[in-house]
């Protein structure tokens, strides 16, 4: 059978006879590594374009149309050490950069205009307590109204939008004060002006401008780069599938690109990359991704297979089906779509504190121009007043207060191998106080592992794990690995579905079952000794050796589990395993908490009756069946080796074999939700202070500027220190 | 203060040469990969690289 690689799907045409594709490539992480790559990647003859984005850990590309197929990119790139792998920009991705680039230009010129009007006003502050001239400050403040007015109805647009979005739907936002205090400070500026008044208002409003869009820009630039870092791990995962295009032709492409009723192949160790049913051949399948059951399930023609099902033993045919024909994806799409509308929608912070903001400012705007009515003073001077205590408390910190905390712990969840899906996950996360662990995958890894290694001597075990190599079963690769084993052994045979058995110095090897190797009654003497592994056999002739191999523990899920009840987090296991594997684990672990054989329904429940007595639930799960509960909890984090759609539900992501980043995760998030408030009190602190000088009608322009960049400062410098947590860790 | 009639239009022309500079390097690509960025220019370009060239 011909076997060849189709990533045509991937390559766009741009025009001009130039084509273009975008890679993901792994462990970019350095000068050094751009340099080398987009050197090696230039060689090729016919590429017009090699450039690699750190940022975002991606290669673009583009080549005279025609003259190279794509394959000889990643091959390129592997033969320079570099995983790589094609991806299609998701829409939304597409959108959050537009909007990002929207922001910045929008950032740029409120900035500017700032910098300007303030050139204009520093002479006019000065000029007022010395000797400028009317005429000469009316010049000045004509000039700052020609600046500031075109700026601002540029720059405000996100403003403007948001709040009529949020006023004709019913709502208040944080931009609605926002919105109306600008607009207010620059229409009384245009009246003064025509007055000949001493001040007015231009820096101020278009400073407001300038900080607030410093804070959405920040916001919306972690969203970007989360959906980008997710599009690369979805792309790394590189999930081909074997198409036959010919009835014995076979091609390697993109899931993407295969349609239902394409029929693919399906070979011993490979993971199944879409749903189907199996049509020829019959093998085992280990179906833990889906049901975290470590038992393997047989499989045979008319058998539904999953995504994410690992092919145990035998080759087989499967022919697509649509995602949702499959009666169990079926039941966990429907408890998905349940537990997404039922998850009530978070209140941020900010939304918070926007909600009691609001009202406030604008009761103590308009208390203050009827109090200084009341008092004799006039209608003019009154508005005036008022207008200036509303750009005193424009929530300039305020606007600033979370968005540069959230960045900043980002930042630093990100060097810890931890990614964010959610924008809010880090207050959530701060919140939680239980923590729900799966087992299968979770605080167990997803590769399997010898676990007796110990007690079989050495060069037999050397010899096992030359032989394994032979194998793509995955308990092979188990014992290949343990062994550290390199080179196969000549004249190997697999028999799918027993073992491999090969002659050397004419003695046969055998490793497979324990019924292959003649090795039954050591068997049935040790079956007790390890409830949740399984037995594999290794015989030299007469001599014969039992390997137990399981899925083993994370390395430090214990350390973990006890850091985390030093926390004073509750910890519990629910697992759809059997429950001699599950009680293992748990004993192991120390949890006292613990159920087996559950089923994704069970796991909602138990979390809605966690939820209800008051428990903020934090889910850990990796499996499709743990995909519902993940999206039930207040909050979830998934590992990178999960299904799909579990990845896409959780909140959060870790990198990594250690259970570590999640803690770190805890700790960056409780640290970030505690500078949020602190930065919210310091924010409100600034207006408390400075609202009686406003009210008191003796806020002038000079004092506002200053106020407003002093708390923002103030604010921005303290969300730094959202990087530093008591006990960082790395997750390499 | 006749001064005033030259420092002013030049201080305005300045402040928008600097927005139109920004807006154009904004649209050439030059804020898409700011880690990148700052390696590009500490890297030993002793070699020629033929794809120094903005991606858009």
């Amino acid at each position: 059978m011909q076997v060849t690689r189709d990533f045509s799907h991937y390559v766009k045409d741009l025009g001009a006879g130039v084509s273009h594709i975008d890679l993901a490539v792994e462990g970019v992480s350095c000068a050094g590594c751009m340099a080398k790559i987009e050197r090696g990647l230039s060689a090729i003859p016919d590429v017009t374009l090699a450039r690699v984005n750190l940022t975002d850990r991606r290669v673009a590309l583009e080549w005279k149309q025609g003259s190279l197929d794509p394959v000889r990119f990643i091959d390129r790139l592997s033969e320079l050490g570099y995983k790589a792998y094609p991806f299609e920009t998701a829409s939304a991705e597409a959108t959050e950069v537009a909007e990002s680039r929207f922001l910045l230009r929008c950032l740029g010129v409120a900035a500017f205009a700032t910098m300007n009007v303030m050139m204009l006003s520093i002479p006019v502050w000065s000029g007022n307590i010395s000797d400028m001239l009317p005429e000469q400050r009316d010049f000045f403040h004509w000039l700052s109204a020609v600046i500031a007015l075109p700026a601002a109805a540029y720059a405000g647009q996100p403003f403007f939008r948001s709040a009529w979005r949020a006023l004709s739907s019913g709502n208040v936002n944080m931009d609605v004060p926002i919105c109306i205090g600008v607009i207010l400070a620059l229409g009384m500026s245009v009246v003064e002006t025509f007055h000949h008044a001493e001040h007015t208002y231009f820096d101020a409003a278009i400073m407001l401008l300038t900080f607030l869009l410093v804070g959405r820009y920040l916001d919306q630039n972690m969203r970007r780069r989360t959906r980008a870092v997710a599009g690369n791990l979805a792309a790394l995962k590189a999930e081909t599938a074997t198409k036959f295009v010919g009835t014995d032709e076979i091609s390697e492409v993109p899931v993407a690109a295969i349609r239902a009723g394409d029929i693919v192949l399906l070979r011993p160790g490979e993971r199944c990359a879409v749903d189907g049913t199996v049509i020829e051949g019959r093998s085992e399948i280990d179906q833990s991704l889906i049901t975290g059951e470590t038992l393997h399930v047989p499989a045979e023609p008319g058998t539904a297979i999953y995504a994410g099902s690992l092919n145990v033993s035998g080759a087989l045919r499967v022919k697509v089906s649509a995602a949702s024909e499959g009666t169990l994806l079926a039941e966990i799409t429907r408890l998905l779509d349940n537990a997404l509308q039922a998850r009530s929608r978070y209140m941020r912070l900010a939304d918070r504190a926007s909600r009691v903001y609001a009202p406030v400012v604008h009761a103590t705007a308009a208390l203050t121009v009827l109090g200084w009515v009341l008092a004799g003073s006039s209608w003019h001077d009154a508005i005036v007043t008022g207008i200036a205590v509303l750009i005193i408390t424009c929530p300039c910190a305020l606007g600033l207060a979370i968005p540069t905390v959230q960045t900043v712990a980002a930042g630093a969840m990100f060097k810890s191998g931890v990614l964010l899906n959610a924008g809010d996950a880090i207050e959530r996360l701060a919140e939680a106080d239980y923590v729900i662990f799966d087992k299968t995958g979770t605080l167990t890894l997803p590769e399997l592992e010898v676990i007796n290694a110990a007690d079989i001597p050495s060069d037999m075990f050397a010899l096992a794990g030359r032989l394994a190599l032979s194998s793509h079963h995955p308990v092979a690769a188990a014992v290949a690995q343990a062994a550290n084993a390199t080179s196969p052994l000549m004249g190997a045979v697999e028999q799918p579905g027993q073992g491999v058995r090969a002659i050397v110095d004419g003695v046969e090897l055998r490793l497979g079952r324990p019924s292959f190797c003649g090795a039954e009654a050591l068997a049935a003497q040790n079956a007790s000794l390890d409830p949740e592994g399984s037995l594999v056999a290794f015989s030299r002739g007469d001599e014969k050796f039992l390997l137990s191999v399981r899925q083993g523990l994370r390395p430090d899920a214990a350390k973990i589990i006890a850091a985390l009840k030093r926390r004073g987090i509750a910890v519990e296991i629910l697992s759809g395993d059997r429950e001699a594997a599950v009680h293992a684990a748990a004993a192991a672990l120390g949890v006292s908490e613990w159920r087996a054989g559950v089923t994704p329904a069970d796991k909602i429940a138990r979390i809605e009756a966690l939820k209800s007595s008051g428990i903020r639930v934090m889910m850990v799960g990796d499996g499709m069946n743990d995909a519902p509960s993940l999206a039930a909890a207040h909050v979830s984090i998934s590992p990178i080796s999960a299904a799909h759609l579990s990845q896409a539900t959780a909140d959060l992501v870790f990198l990594g074999r250690p259970l570590a980043p999640m803690l770190s995760a805890i700790d960056y998030a409780r640290k970030a939700l505690h500078l949020m408030r602190q930065n919210l009190r310091l924010a409100v602190g600034y207006n408390v202070l400075a609202v009686p000088l406003a009210i008191g009608g003796m806020v002038t322009p000079l004092i506002a500027a200053a106020a407003m960049s002093g708390s923002s400062i103030l604010v921005m410098l303290n969300a730094l220190r959202a990087r530093s947590v008591r006990e960082p860790v790395s997750w390499k | 203060m006749e001064v005033m009639i030259i420092l002013v239009p030049l201080a305005l022309a300045l402040g928008l040469a600097g927005l139109l500079a920004f807006l154009w390097s904004l649209k050439s690509g030059q804020y898409d990969d700011l880690e990148g960025a700052a390696w590009r220019a500490i890297a030993d370009d002793d070699e020629p690289q033929p794809s120094a060239r903005a991606e858009r």
